[in-house]
């Protein structure tokens, strides 16, 4: 009895931890997937972005805990505040390091997007620190829930609903609101767009605050479960969720969700039953085989070149 | 004027208010403490003022010239028309640098070098020579061929612990690993090649990344074969007839090798580029559907290409290893591709000099510049951006060779084989040099 | 009369989209033929079926290279279909922008020549041989088509019309038995299409290469070609010398529409 509910205890826990990273990654994949489409660029700074709305929310988290707010009411204002911050961000990086390069050819704002990636982390180093801090521990743990504390940690679970309830707005957004559709348009043919009189400049930049927002929306949350953060970790969750963005096929929003929660669970999966060393080699693998075997991932549509 | 100080006025506050919480807070809620640095936040807000006015001066400057040369219709306008100082003086650089005598002279400095100063700075002097060779082994990849490769440093760390193992496992020296550690690194800049070949730009540039990370992951966890993070020490420097040197004569030694390596790369790779690979490389670059149309191999090219820009990555990958007689996975991160890509973007696609002058100013003048050194990383990134924006074909970006021409008998400016017809220019050409 | 090329029976699917059904194409040695239609009908696919750029869904492209036997080319990529004698330009122009003039027209002989990589880091004889003969070769091109003036320019400043002609130098480096030329007087003005048609002919008449052009312009098409072959929506609608396709019912509908 009790070696079978060990190995049923086990696999929840992947279960349940491969979807809260799945989450995480599907949030960051929409929005590399959004942006995509509307430029046709990969977003290399988008990692950042998340790292730096981290950070924020260390701050201000660290501010409102020193002061002794109560728990719910930090989380609310971190989750704000580093919200509105990374779309700030994300709209500023647009409009310095890519907008000037809307009509080059594509290598360069790819390599503007590293530069830009590599000021960002250098940025939070010296504004800050390199070492690793401790992230308070701000997603609550509701008496309801401590009971299937068994087979679920709580906050995993609140982590999970939460951004899968923040996709879902964002799914309804993208359908239904005028700046949904506009970005749609753009991303089909932004000429038309631009003579029918979509807004391209602002829709754009939309998208990129769009992106930043649930970047640092993923970001606190985790932050706040893991218990620590450092100028880093944008990097390998910016490169994992693009994996997933392209594993779901880059420029569909579904595809980035689904990516998203597949690798995360495969990840999982992976580390837990075969070998934890090789987790980020493992997502590696999974994105240059992608890229090489079928680029337009599992949801995505192949496009060839007219000559 | 006014209204550019209002918005550099603008630009300075949202700035200064975007980098607050970073810059100028400091919190540590474990040790419940808050520290304000205004100073900080004072340098961003003037500072990005200034910045912010120059910067929009200069774009406003990049898309007229741009927007010229678009309207321009058949006259184009060739950009040279219009020469800017700074342009003057690259100009006058590049020529310098043709001098004979000029040469002469810096050949005597660079010979010379290790005797007028410190171990401290031979050192340094043989980390940039290090950068200038890595930097014309990846302008291969990206600046001749065109293929944005993302993961140089996997070639490098390759080439390094290629002669650390060597080494550890079997006693094998220097001079012995160096050339295989070059074939070594080529043979798997081959293997990357194979399966990116029918990438187009951005996803090309995405799996080098991954295959960089890759092999350092391995390398970091492979702690049976490969020592892992903990790396390899006690590497050799090189023997002369087994001599024992010492600290100071080992490095002067050391000093003379990568010199006369980078001499031979410069050389190897001028004459790669005069040649057919080398066009066949740069026609790859600038389109590569025509390219095949006009029967190059694209594959054959792309591979050779790969190929001859990891070998000498792997060969400074031993000067590496032999020069911190230790390496470790940490050494070999993407951000030191990413730093070498930089060398190659500022300097100019495709072209030595520009390597070797954008090597000087990313590596050497930090070194001697504290302000500089400091804020190094970050200047990198920042250039990155800015040569993007503003100038794309980086700093030395005339560089195309002038074949030599036979000399037809002048005179009555009809020349054989010619018909009257195409004797006249038709349109105009404002292109007189 | 000798034939250089052969598509029997080509056919080229795009998805659901019957982009070519059913072509017979017949060139000669030293024949100029003239391939128009409407928009749409065809002609660049059927020129990149030709030279491997698409490989088609039904039937067979021979080509019979001089000296060698009858070769099927359905498969061969872009570079061999060229080695073996088959150059082409292109609708919108894809020159090497960043390159010289003469570089351009130098880079065309590079499937003629065999040295490597490491004869050209040693500079050894038959590098030199080949590096000469190329640089010569390159020189007499740019000089036949009046771009020898402009040899160290970059492709990209050269004035419209000359970059086309550029092309076509580039395409003839090659040294192909057969040129295809895709709309090669697109944008051109009276004067420069004129100047086109002595060149195309005397390609035709000093090299004994065989021309497939497609062009638009018919005032040229008429004055140069031997043939025509009118496609319309993926078939081969006429085939005849000029005479014979100026009178033809179809051609006529097939571009003013039928009344």
């Amino acid at each position: 009895m009790t070696e079978s509910n060990e190995i049923l205890t086990y696999f929840l826990e992947l279960f349940s931890s491969g979807l809260t990273r799945g989450s995480i990654y599907a949030l960051l994949a929409l929005g590399y997937t959004l942006v995509y489409g509307v430029i046709g660029l990969i977003n290399f700074a988008h990692g950042e972005v998340y790292m730096v709305g981290a950070f924020i929310g260390l701050i201000v988290a660290g501010i409102m805990s020193i002061m002794d707010f109560n728990i719910l009411a930090i989380l609310f204002v971190t989750l704000t505040f580093a919200m509105i911050y990374a779309a700030a961000y994300g709209f500023t990086i647009e409009k310095v390091a890519y907008k000037p390069l809307r009509k080059a050819p594509r290598l360069a704002p790819l390599i503007s997007a590293i530069g830009m990636s590599i000021f960002l982390r250098e940025y939070v180093i010296l504004a800050q620190t390199p070492d690793f801090v401790s992230f308070p521990a701000l997603i609550p743990k509701p008496e309801f829930l401590l009971a299937i504390k068994d087979y679920l940690e709580p906050t995993e679970l609140l982590i999970i609903v939460s951004s899968l309830t923040v996709m879902i707005l964002l799914l309804v957004l993208i359908k239904r609101t005028k700046v949904g559709k506009a970005m749609r348009s753009i991303s089909q043919d932004r000429e038309m767009a631009m003579l029918l009189g979509i807004n391209v400049n602002q829709t754009i930049s939309m998208t990129f605050m769009l992106g930043s927002l649930l970047a640092a929306f993923g970001a606190i949350l985790i932050a706040a479960h893991i218990g620590q953060i450092n100028y880093n970790i944008g990097f390998i969750v910016g490169i994992k969720s693009f994996t997933a963005a392209v594993l779901g096929g880059i420029g569909s929003i579904r595809g980035a969700a689904l990516g998203g929660l597949v690798l995360g669970l495969t990840e999982s999966f992976a580390t837990g039953y075969i070998s934890s060393d090789y987790e980020d080699v493992f997502a590696f693998s999974v994105l240059v085989l992608i890229l090489i075997f079928k680029p337009a991932g599992l949801l995505g549509k192949a496009t060839a070149e007219k000559v | 004027m006014i209204s550019e100080i209002r918005k550099s006025i603008i630009a300075a506050i949202w700035f200064s208010v975007l980098s607050f919480p970073l810059v100028a807070l400091k919190v540590d809620y474990l040790e419940k403490s808050i520290h304000l640095r205004w100073d900080n936040l004072a340098i961003i807000a003037v500072g990005t003022f200034f910045i912010s006015y120059v910067w929009r001066y200069f774009l406003q400057r990049v898309e007229k010239s741009r927007q010229e040369e678009v309207s321009g219709g058949i006259e184009k306008v060739s950009s040279a028309k219009t020469e800017t100082s700074a342009q003057k003086i690259l100009t006058r650089l590049v020529s310098l640098s043709h001098s004979k005598p000029l040469i002469a002279i810096l050949l005597v400095m660079i010979i010379a070098f290790p005797f007028a100063s410190s171990t401290y700075q031979t050192s340094i002097i043989i980390s940039t020579m290090m950068y200038i060779v890595l930097g014309l082994g990846l302008n291969i990849v990206v600046g001749m061929a065109g293929l944005l490769d993302l993961g140089y440093g996997a070639f490098y760390l390759i080439g390094a612990y290629t002669y650390a193992l060597l080494n550890f496992n079997y006693g094998i020296g220097f001079w012995m690993s160096l050339p295989i550690a070059g074939m070594l690194a080529a043979t798997f800049g081959v293997v990357l090649g194979i399966p990116v070949l029918r990438l187009r730009g951005d996803y090309l540039a995405i799996v080098t990344l991954g295959f960089h990370e890759i092999v350092r992951l391995v390398v970091e966890n492979w702690d049976e074969v490969l020592h892992g993070p903990s790396g390899i020490p006690n590497i050799p420097k090189p023997g002369l007839f087994g001599f024992e040197m010492g600290f100071n004569g080992s490095t002067t030694y050391l000093y003379y090798i990568t010199a006369v390596i980078m001499v031979i790369a410069i050389l190897v790779i001028r004459r790669l580029n005069i040649s057919r690979v080398g066009r066949a490389w740069m026609a790859l670059r600038e389109d590569e559907v025509a390219c095949q149309a006009m029967g190059i191999d694209t594959t054959k090219t792309k591979l050779t290409a790969f190929a001859l820009g990891a070998f000498w990555a792997g060969i400074v990958g031993v000067l590496f290893a032999a020069k911190s007689s230790f390496v470790n996975p940490a050494s070999f991160t993407f951000f030191e591709s990413a730093m070498i890509l930089s060398i190659v973007v500022l300097g100019g696609v495709g072209s030595i000099r520009g390597v070797i002058l954008a090597t000087l100013i990313l590596i050497l003048l930090p070194e001697y510049m504290r302000f500089l050194k400091e804020y190094r990383i970050l200047l990198f990134g920042a250039i990155m951006v800015i040569m993007m924006v503003f100038r794309p074909q980086g700093l030395i970006s005339d560089a195309h060779h002038e074949y030599e021409l036979t000399p037809r008998p002048a005179g009555d400016g009809i020349r054989p084989g010619m018909s009257p017809e195409f004797n006249s220019t038709t349109g105009s050409s404002s292109n007189n040099q | 009369m000798k034939i250089v090329l052969q598509a029997d029976k080509i056919g080229k699917n795009f998805g659901g989209l019957r982009a070519l059904d059913n072509i017979d194409l017949k060139i000669h040695e030293g024949e100029i033929v003239a391939l128009i239609g409407p928009n749409g009908a065809g002609k660049t696919t059927l020129f990149n079926c030709i030279t491997g750029m698409h490989e088609p869904t039904d039937g067979k492209v021979n080509v019979f290279p001089p000296g060698q036997s009858k070769t099927c080319v359905n498969g061969f990529k872009p570079n061999k279909i060229t080695e073996l004698g088959l150059a082409r330009t292109f609708q919108n122009i894809r020159l090497f922008n960043k390159m010289t003039v003469l570089e351009n027209v130098m880079v065309g002989c590079h499937c003629r020549n065999s040295n490597t990589f490491l004869e050209a880091i040693v500079r050894g004889p038959r590098f030199k041989r080949e590096e000469k003969q190329t640089l010569e070769n390159s020189q007499y091109l740019l000089e036949t088509f009046g771009l020898i003036d402009f040899a160290h320019h970059l492709a990209e400043n050269l004035p419209y019309a000359n970059q086309r002609r550029l092309e076509i130098a580039r395409a003839l480096a090659t040294d192909p038995f057969l040129l295809l030329l895709d709309e090669p007087a697109a944008g051109m003005n009276p004067n420069e299409t004129n100047a086109l048609d002595q060149l195309i002919l005397k390609i035709r008449n000093e090299k004994k290469i065989s021309i497939l052009l497609i062009e638009h312009d018919m005032k040229l098409v008429m004055r140069i070609s031997d043939r025509i072959f009118v496609m319309n929506q993926g078939k081969n609608i006429a085939d005849g010398s000029p005479q014979e396709i100026r009178n033809n019912e179809t051609v006529i509908h097939a571009y003013l529409g039928t009344e």
